[in-house]
């Protein structure tokens, strides 16, 4: 009787033999597994990459914010606005009631290059306040955020990204020097290196684009509204109502539309609870001021919960069937290979009874089949891994590009493949491996006579 | 026909000793006629909805995204405006052109307009989305009108950045009329309001022009159109001029093009990147999910077919085996090749056929659950009909070569013992 490492090699050689024997049914089971784990694999690779956590290490600590302008009649489906009205916004930005907190707007700016004969950029960006850089941890290559005295005294200073600095200054540092945004000097405090969370969760609600269109520059809040810059966004006024007035800016900022985020950083639970309490007093205190006739509506989701709003959600419809689509074809293979496992395996009930007689165990015969379909299920592993490379170069043809570019090929898909392969077609094999094992030693030495 | 229903008792005695295996057959029959029906359905509506007419001469028509920098002033920028049409209409081989702020299948762009019938009105407003236009834009788009007339030069208005478009005069698409209108009554001549101070009157009505969001993502007012007779002047949002041009020429202009622009007026920027579109590339950008859903749906329906067409080729061919015995014995007693033949015919076509009534309730299962999360239409009958349909036909096909080899046995092999 075979004991220890010898046992494992002696049910791999007969795994060998048996492979050789039934090379059809073998082939057809690895080619099943290849396929249906190669499927699951590359839509995994893409529906991970667009539901990751882009902050993971803070996504618990930051909230951002909701309160309910509209009022029951037209607001989203009973939920308040992802978004929030000017006059909110800077209410909650100068109660100051977390560890930090900023605001956030999109908007467009042009940039005029030094050199006369060089053409204008039009670059994107975010109007935000100095909290920003530090509740996100963006990383800076040269110098850093500006100061809460520069929101209050509406600075005319930016922070770029490292592709801008390359295209303007070449890379080099550029902190204190001076570029004309939209026909105004502003000066650099800072340039950050390459930082571009995915998706990039914080100006979703107001830009959209959470995969592309990377932010190039960074300028103070309270500047961009002085110099009436308008959201590049999203600007709403109501789930169904026609806009308001918007004649003029004053209109925009007082009114009752929604285009500014707010962020908040609240690190412990006992913060999270102080701020919703507070957002809803000041919702409550808006009531009794008679600005809202609507009892308190207010939300504080945290960055997952976030992307899970309606308008936020990041995650492509395409990429979630795609994912239920290729679920469904792996249980197929599934089905199919227990069908032709119970094939190879029946077909080798004389086999079972000889051994069975010869006096191997029940267990003996469960420790055979099972490492048979181990190996065959690793041979699947190793055909879905070459296919699951194959459709890593050509899911750019299904799915965006952007988010196509973010699904990769890594080790921890690497292993993943190989376990689904081989755990799958475990699972396959336990009910054919059950009735080889039920195979009755004395009928087939008779029938074999 | 005869021989083949006296087949059907031993086939199911037959399978009874075979009860795991059959079963087995029947769920990969039902879960894939449920998964590929439904697939294909999603590639039928998906390849469908690619194919939405946005209702221009796409072939010959291309944008220019344009922003103007140094902030001017509102009048500066309607006369530029006024030059840089007069310019570009006047450069060989293009046919006409005109300014808006947004274009077609841009996926993005357009601007949002309300309308009301009265002012007082208290249900909600019809919603439409609007191009900014001149009596250029109708030859522009190449789209016709059905009804009433075009805009006169005299009527094209200068509109601000703050100021809310209600202009006398508004051209909608047919379909946002059969909205407005549904009783059917003329349409030309009447008066809507995009704001509560003035009336519109509806001048004109074209056949069909999609708005600037339609792409991969569907909105119900795709179709519902408004061109609104107006030059955007605003200083810090970017604009479009769409031009159509004659054909073969589309290369040249979109080179000579913007640089007939910059030639006019250097104070403007034109993305080198994505400054200039043809409609041909808008289409294919904006509805890249849809031909990917399809391309990945039909891939799947694909190698699903294989599959299952692979199971049933191993497993008849495991029962074929098996059962030598008594196929010889069958032969020996007189049934001919032809006989054993249709017996594992029959026998593939019983348990399809029980494959399929479970696939089918399982398919609108699928397609239910599907509506409700992503949109998706309700899946006409005929689909589920093809797909066991084809189904069937995959399964006789496999199992003929296990069936084939089965006849051959020969009536000696009932003497052989397993």
């Amino acid at each position: 009787m075979p004991c220890g490492h010898g046992v494992l090699r002696y049910y791999g050689s007969l795994a060998w033999r048996s492979v050789h024997r039934s090379k059809a049914l073998t082939a057809l089971i690895v080619l099943l597994m290849g396929c249906g784990v190669a499927t699951c694999m590359v839509t995994f690779a893409v529906f991970r990459a667009a539901s990751a956590d882009p902050i993971p290490w803070k996504s618990g600590q930051l909230f951002a914010p909701q309160i309910d302008n509209y009022g029951p009649l037209h607001n989203w489906d009973g939920k308040p606005p992802t978004m929030l009205s000017y006059t909110d916004a800077v209410a909650l930005l100068h109660a100051k009631q977390a560890r930090r907190q900023t605001l956030v707007y999109g908007s467009r700016w042009t940039v005029m290059p030094g050199g006369a004969q060089r053409q204008p950029l039009s670059q994107e960006g975010d109007a935000v306040s100095h909290d920003f850089f530090a509740m996100f941890d963006a990383p800076f290559r040269y110098g850093g955020g500006w100061s809460a005295s520069d929101d209050d005294q509406r600075a005319a200073v930016v922070v770029i990204s490292s592709a801008l600095n390359q295209k303007l200054f070449g890379g080099a540092n550029s902190v204190g020097r001076e570029i004309i945004l939209d026909a105004h000097t502003y000066r650099i405090t800072g340039v950050l290196d390459d930082w571009n969370p995915q998706p990039r969760f914080f100006d979703v609600a107001s830009v959209w684009f959470p995969f592309s269109h990377p932010r190039q520059l960074y300028v103070p809040f309270s500047r961009a509204i002085d110099m009436r810059k308008g959201a590049s966004g999203n600007f709403f006024c109501s789930a169904d109502a026609p806009p308001p007035d918007l004649s003029s800016w004053q209109n925009i900022l007082h009114g009752e539309c929604d285009w500014i985020n707010a962020w908040v950083e609240l690190p412990t639970h006992a913060d999270v609870a102080h701020y919703r309490d507070w957002l809803h007093n000041y919702a409550a205190e808006q009531q009794r001021l008679g600005r809202f006739n609507w009892p308190p509506s207010v939300g504080l989701p945290d960055v997952m919960q976030w992307l899970t709003l309606p308008g936020n959600v990041v995650v492509p419809k395409a990429s979630a069937l795609s994912m239920i689509v290729s679920i469904s074809f792996l249980l197929i293979c599934l089905v199919n290979v227990v069908g032709l496992m119970l094939a190879r395996f029946m077909r080798r009930a004389p086999e079972i009874g000889v051994r069975r007689a010869l006096g191997a165990s029940r267990g003996a015969i469960y420790g055979q089949f099972l490492i048979e379909a181990a190996v065959v299920g690793l041979a699947g592993g190793v055909l879905g891994l070459l296919l699951t490379a194959v459709g890593m170069a050509g899911i750019g043809h299904v799915f965006e590009p952007e988010i196509a570019r973010l699904a990769t090929l890594d080790a921890s898909l690497l292993s993943l493949t190989v376990l689904v392969a081989v755990a799958t077609t475990l699972i396959a094999a336990l009910y054919p491996t059950w009735r080889a094992a039920q195979v009755q030693p004395a009928w087939q030495l008779k029938s074999n006579g | 026909m005869k021989r083949t229903m006296i087949q059907i008792g031993p086939i199911f005695a037959a399978l009874r000793r075979h009860k795991m295996a059959t079963l087995l057959i029947v769920l990969q029959i039902a879960l894939t006629l449920a998964v590929v029906s439904n697939a294909l359905f999603v590639v039928k509506t998906r390849v469908v909805h690619l194919s939405r007419p946005s209702g221009t001469d796409e072939a010959h028509l291309f944008a220019i995204n344009n922003q103007w920098i140094g902030e001017p002033d509102l009048p500066h920028i309607d006369a530029q405006i006024r030059a840089d049409v007069a310019t570009l209409r006047q450069l060989p081989g293009v046919r006409d052109a005109f300014a808006s702020q947004a274009y077609p299948l841009e996926s993005g762009g357009g601007g949002l307009v309300f309308i009301k019938h009265r002012v007082e009105q208290t249900t909600k407003a019809q919603l439409a989305l609007s191009y900014f236009a001149d009596e250029h834009a109708l030859s522009t788009f190449g789209t016709t009108l059905v009804a009433g007339r075009n805009f006169r030069a005299d009527e094209i208005g200068s509109l601000g950045p703050y100021d809310k478009p209600a202009p006398a005069a508004i051209i909608i698409t047919r379909h946002l009329a059969d909205k407005l209108f549904p009783d059917g009554a003329a349409v030309v001549g009447q008066h809507v309001y995009l704001d509560d101070a003035h009336a519109s009157t509806i001048i004109g009505v074209v056949d069909c022009l999609e708005g600037s969001y339609a792409g991969s993502s569907t909105r119900s007012i795709d179709e519902d159109t408004v061109l609104l007779p107006a030059r955007y002047t605003s200083p810090d949002e970017s604009m479009v001029y769409l031009v159509r041009v004659q054909p073969g020429q589309m290369d040249a202009l979109l080179r000579t093009a913007p640089a007939a622009l910059m030639a006019q007026n250097r104070m403007r920027l034109i993305s080198p990147e994505d400054g200039v579109v043809t409609l041909t590339q808008a289409r294919a950008k904006g509805y890249a999910t849809d031909r990917g859903v399809a391309i990945m749906m039909a891939a799947v329906c694909v190698l699903l077919l294989l599959a299952t067409a692979g199971g049933i080729v191993g497993l008849s061919s495991f029962w074929v085996g098996q059962r030598r015995r008594s196929i010889g014995v069958r032969r020996a007693l007189g049934a001919t090749r032809g006989d054993i033949l249709r017996y594992f015919q029959t026998e593939n076509a019983l348990i399809v056929g029980i494959g399929v009534v479970l696939g089918v309730a399982l398919g609108i299962a699928g397609n239910l659950s599907l509506m409700t999360r992503y949109e998706l239409p309700r899946m006409p009958l005929w689909v589920l009909g093809v797909g066991a349909l084809l189904l069937w036909a995959l399964g006789q096909l496999a199992v003929l070569g296990p069936a084939r080899r089965a006849a051959a046995v020969p009536p000696v092999e009932a003497t052989r013992s397993v």
